[in-house]
């Protein structure tokens, strides 16, 4: 259909047929007062505060839910408008408490604001007002109902976007109320959301009440490190402190919204792990020092263990959070002194097909299109989960007739219809795969073994048939032992079924890592090696004498805590950049050098995409920790190794973009191997929750207490019922799990969503860091 | 169907709600659900908990909250405890230019309980309700399904007589 002309006060404009008044007024660029309209949440036009007087209409007409038709004229400032808006404003300031100066809202209002815009200085109301008792509903979102207008956008939010409805409008007329009814803590991991879309101070953040007004922050763009998609925020500081965070939009990467996770992990800025100062050891004692010794010392010992042992001694581990230029510039000391031996994959053990890979581990779809797809395939992901907005976009598309399958190893709830899923045991994860992959493919000799049931045909034949079909990989299948061979599988499906492949990787920059080098057989930009260091498990398996990290916090960040750790403490030598102190990083390092967190430092991020997106420091440095960047630049120059020279971040970015121009291009071809019957036995599903992915979320105690709410209790074994029963265990039994000689106790919960042979003991904890690998065999016993 | 919806809800009133579910399509069965709660209500002694309003929402798909939102809008659901018989005293404008007032002070007096109270002996629970549509016989009360029309002392104490 073609566009229809209309005219808002006076001036002649062009829209969509169906658009609303509204929308047609934002885009260019005449504002019109509102309340409950949201341009992401349905049409609910209960406030009033949008009426503009239209042409020929007796009434004043809400511009939020008036469709536009040809000709019509708008006034959105006439007297008749403005007297509609008035008298709106005057009703909902009827039973408003009107306390700005305790409110946490304050200046930040957009009742504050509309009211000094529209309303009357006024009110003919003498009478007394309504007030409603606060619901707690959790430790991320403090409620104050009496300020609330009920313009039911965070009922709507829940409902439409979170997938989730928590929220809802109880009681009738006066006596309406928006909350939970009965006392509840909201589960959504996008619950804070709301907090930016209530109009009013009704729904404000709990842990940054009463601690800054609006007037006195500063605000910055940055990009938040927590998943791979790069989500844009903005960080408001005061006199160089952070406060809080909030969304930023970018409808390339988050959209509108951005995850708890985002929201909340700067609560872990100034937890009191925080290093200070330079920390050398010596005799075995600790004692804090100036830069120049630390580093001194530092290069020092790094050099004697390369003179005395050969630089293959050396090993360099880093988050995958760590920005592209401090994987650069890692990568560039240690290829220089002469190691390879360099990787940021922690949590993965399986790399037998890293030639296969092309330049990075890529999402083969852009974020923003993910809500177009029509069909996935979710492998080994827990997406609501491990990327919140990504969960929320196959919602969007669910919404709009998507299909999703999963094969995975738990049986998640998800807030968007799963049409079709097939739950395994990690040991018969890849069998079950097979399967599907086998009913596109039944000629290859690798899946001779396999048998397709008639859920595998009809699972194949719907991502088949998907007009755009995406296959999805999660931290499980990245970190399974045989990863390789369910990339294999997932990539035949993706190619079968016509759609995309796309790795969701851990962190937040896994891809930077991939481009700069931060792996052991490529250079930064992408070359092979001739001679492949040493990935992630062997340099571990195979300890080295000296090892360089990047904040790694090895009980929780890595695959198998264990043996990182015993590794670690039998080296001669560790160097540990880190943003926080702990007693494992105590008890293994010889020098502790503080770093700087995302947002003291400069750094870009690329995501799953591949989107590049840069960002500057936006605090103060913490005491004397500095960026992780300086201090590596100033190691390269102690260390006298060449071009370390840079006079800015951007500096090192710009060497790797040139880099990055004669990049080769590497074919994706995953390589397969004889699929076989699993065993019989009994796996272990360690999974990372939500809040337990980095050090950064592990210190926000907001985070940690949601975790619980919403986790339940992960110091726990979580096993099927059936199999609660088969191992002669009762509910709430404290059990003995074994891993290869580790040994812990933790109590029974049975728990349906586990399948049989499996047992769900979550990592990244601190119960469960005496624990081996993430995924694999384990023995419960009474 | 899931557990709670089953231990809390009788096979009877269950039945009852499939019956009311076969009135819509298949994904807009939570259409029922006000059906479901008056039949809840009736089994649960004319009130409901929030354990029969979470089954009637795990019963029918349907989040709790929007159950709750149903429950509580409407003054036929009753979300506290209340008397075998409920009387429903109208005051709204025909009603109280008839004296309606004194209906319920009487009532008050004889029963010897407030406005939404129950007696000791759990018979009678005391209500004021807005327009019984009935202006026409005011001042009017309704206990049950029933209407009373163009009270006066007497009548009431008949009333009561009656359901007492
Ligand atoms: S709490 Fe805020 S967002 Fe929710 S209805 Fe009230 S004013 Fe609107
Ligand atoms: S914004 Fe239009 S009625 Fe609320
Ligand atoms: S006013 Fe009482 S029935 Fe109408």
């Amino acid at each position: 259909m073609s566009d229809i002309e209309i005219e808002i006060d006076g001036k002649p404009l062009k829209a969509k047929p169906n658009s609303m008044v509204i929308q047609v007024a934002d885009e260019a660029g005449i504002y019109i007062p509102r309340f409950c309209y949201h341009k992401e949440l349905s049409v609910a036009a209960n406030c009033r505060m949008c009426l503009v007087e239209m042409e020929k209409s007796p009434k004043a007409v809400p511009a939020c839910a008036t469709p536009i038709m040809p000709g019509m004229k708008i006034f959105t400032r006439s007297p008749k408008a403005l007297a509609a808006q008035k008298a709106v404003m005057e009703f909902l300031l009827i039973n408003h408490p009107l306390d700005c100066p305790i409110c946490d809202q304050g200046g930040e209002c957009e009742l504050q604001d509309l009211s000094l815009g529209y309303g009357s200085a006024n009110s003919y109301f003498t009478f007394g007002k309504r007030s409603v008792a606060d619901e707690d509903i959790g430790p991320l979102i403090e409620t104050e109902m009496t300020r609330c207008i009920q313009c039911t956008r965070c009922v709507r939010f829940g409902d439409e976007i979170a997938g989730l409805r928590e929220l809802g409008a109880t009681g009738r007329g006066e006596h309406m109320e928006i909350g939970t009814y009965v006392q509840h803590a909201i589960h959504s991991e996008v619950s804070g959301n709301i907090i930016d879309l209530c109009p009013v101070g009704a729904l404000t953040s709990k842990p940054f009440r009463y601690t800054a007004r609006a007037w006195e922050l500063n605000q910055f763009p940055s990009i938040a490190p927590h998943d791979c998609l790069g989500t844009n925020i903005h960080v408001h500081t005061r006199t160089g402190k952070v406060m809080r965070v909030v969304s930023r939009e970018n409808k390339e990467t988050n959209g509108t919204w951005i995850a708890d996770r985002e929201r909340y992990s700067y609560l872990g800025l100034y937890h009191g792990d925080r290093l200070t100062k330079p920390m050398i050891r010596e005799h075995g004692v600790w004692k804090d020092t100036d830069w120049q010794t630390a580093l001194e010392f530092a290069v020092k010992g790094l050099q004697d263990v390369i003179h005395q042992d050969g630089a293959e001694q050396v090993g360099a581990l880093a988050t995958p959070n760590s920005t592209t230029e401090e994987f650069f510039l890692l990568q560039k000391i240690m290829r220089q002194l002469g190691s390879s031996n360099i990787d940021h994959r922690l949590r993965q053990i399986d790399f037998s097909d890293q030639d296969s890979f092309s330049l990075f581990p890529e999402l083969e779809v852009p974020i923003a299109d993910l809500e177009n797809c029509s069909t996935f395939l979710l492998v080994g992901s827990n997406l609501q989960k491990e990327q919140p907005l990504a969960a929320i976009s196959v919602r969007k598309a669910t919404l709009k007739g998507a299909s999703v399958f999963a094969v995975n190893m738990m049986d998640y709830r998800f807030n968007f219809k799963v049409a079709d899923k097939k739950i395994a045991a990690p040991h018969e994860f890849v069998f079950a795969l097979s399967g599907i992959a086998k009913a596109f493919l039944p000629e290859l000799s690798e899946l001779s073994d396999v048998l397709v049931t008639e859920q595998d045909r009809l699972i194949a034949e719907r991502l088949r048939a998907g007009e755009k079909t995406v296959i999805l990989l999660g931290a499980l299948a990245l970190n399974h032992p045989q990863a390789a061979l369910i990339r294999w599988l997932a990539h035949h499906i993706a190619k079968a079924s016509h759609g995309a492949f796309g790795i969701l990787t851990e962190g937040g920059n896994a891809s930077g890592a991939w481009l700069s080098g931060a792996v052991p057989h490529r250079a930064a930009g992408g070359d092979s090696l001739q001679q492949a260091g040493m990935d992630a498990q062997t340099m571990l398996q195979q300890a080295r004498q000296a090892y360089l990290l990047l904040n790694v916090e090895p009980e929780f960040d890595c695959a198998n805590p264990r043996m990182t750790i015993e590794a670690l403490e039998a080296a001669k030598f560790v160097v540990s950049l880190s943003v926080f102190k702990s007693p494992a990083l105590e008890r293994f390092a010889n020098v502790i050098l503080p770093v700087g967190p995302f947002t003291e430092t400069a750094g870009t991020l690329v995501n799953a995409a591949g989107q590049w997106q840069s960002f500057r420091g936006v605090a103060n440095a913490y005491e004397e920790s500095r960026p992780a960047w300086k201090v590596l630049r100033v190691m390269g120059n102690l260390f006298h190794l060449q071009g370390f020279d840079y006079e800015s971040a951007e500096e090192v970015l710009q060497e790797l973009k040139l880099l990055l121009k004669q990049s080769p291009a590497h074919a994706k071809e995953f390589k397969g191997t004889k699929v076989k019957k699993p065993g019989n036995f009994l796996s272990r599903i360690g999974e990372i929750p939500i809040y337990a992915i980095d050090g950064l979320t592990r210190r926000a105690e907001a985070l940690q207490a949601t975790q619980s709410i919403i986790e339940g209790d992960l110091a726990a074994v979580r096993v099927h019922s059936k199999t609660v029963e088969e191992l002669g265990l009762r509910s709430l039994d404290v059990a003995k799990v074994q891993q290869n000689g580790c040994e812990i106790r933790l109590p029974v919960i049975i728990d349906d969503r586990v399948p049989l042979r499996a047992a769900y003991i979550a990592g990244g904890i601190k119960a469960t860091q005496d624990l081996g690998e993430l995924l694999g065999p384990v023995e419960i016993s009474v | 169907m899931t557990k709670t919806s089953c231990t809390v809800l009788s096979a009877r009133v269950r039945s009852e709600i499939d019956h009311w579910m076969l009135r819509y399509p298949p994904e807009r069965k939570r259409s029922a659900v006000m059906e479901a709660l008056r039949l809840a209500q009736n089994e649960n002694g004319g009130s409901l908990t929030e354990s029969v309003m979470d089954a009637v929402a795990d019963y029918l798909e349907m989040p709790k909250i929007a159950v709750y939102e149903v429950a509580s809008f409407y003054t036929m659901y009753n979300l506290s405890p209340v008397g075998q018989h409920v009387i429903n005293v109208c005051t709204n404008i025909s009603c109280m230019l008839s004296d309606s007032e004194k209906v319920l002070e009487h009532l008050k007096e004889r029963l010897g309980i407030g406005l939404n109270e129950t007696t000791a002996d759990g018979k009678f629970t005391l209500r004021e309700v807005e327009c019984l549509a009935a202006c026409a016989n005011a001042p009017v009360a309704q206990v049950g399904k029933k209407y009373y029309e163009n009270l006066t002392p007497e009548k009431l104490d008949a009333l009561l007589d009656e359901l007492g």
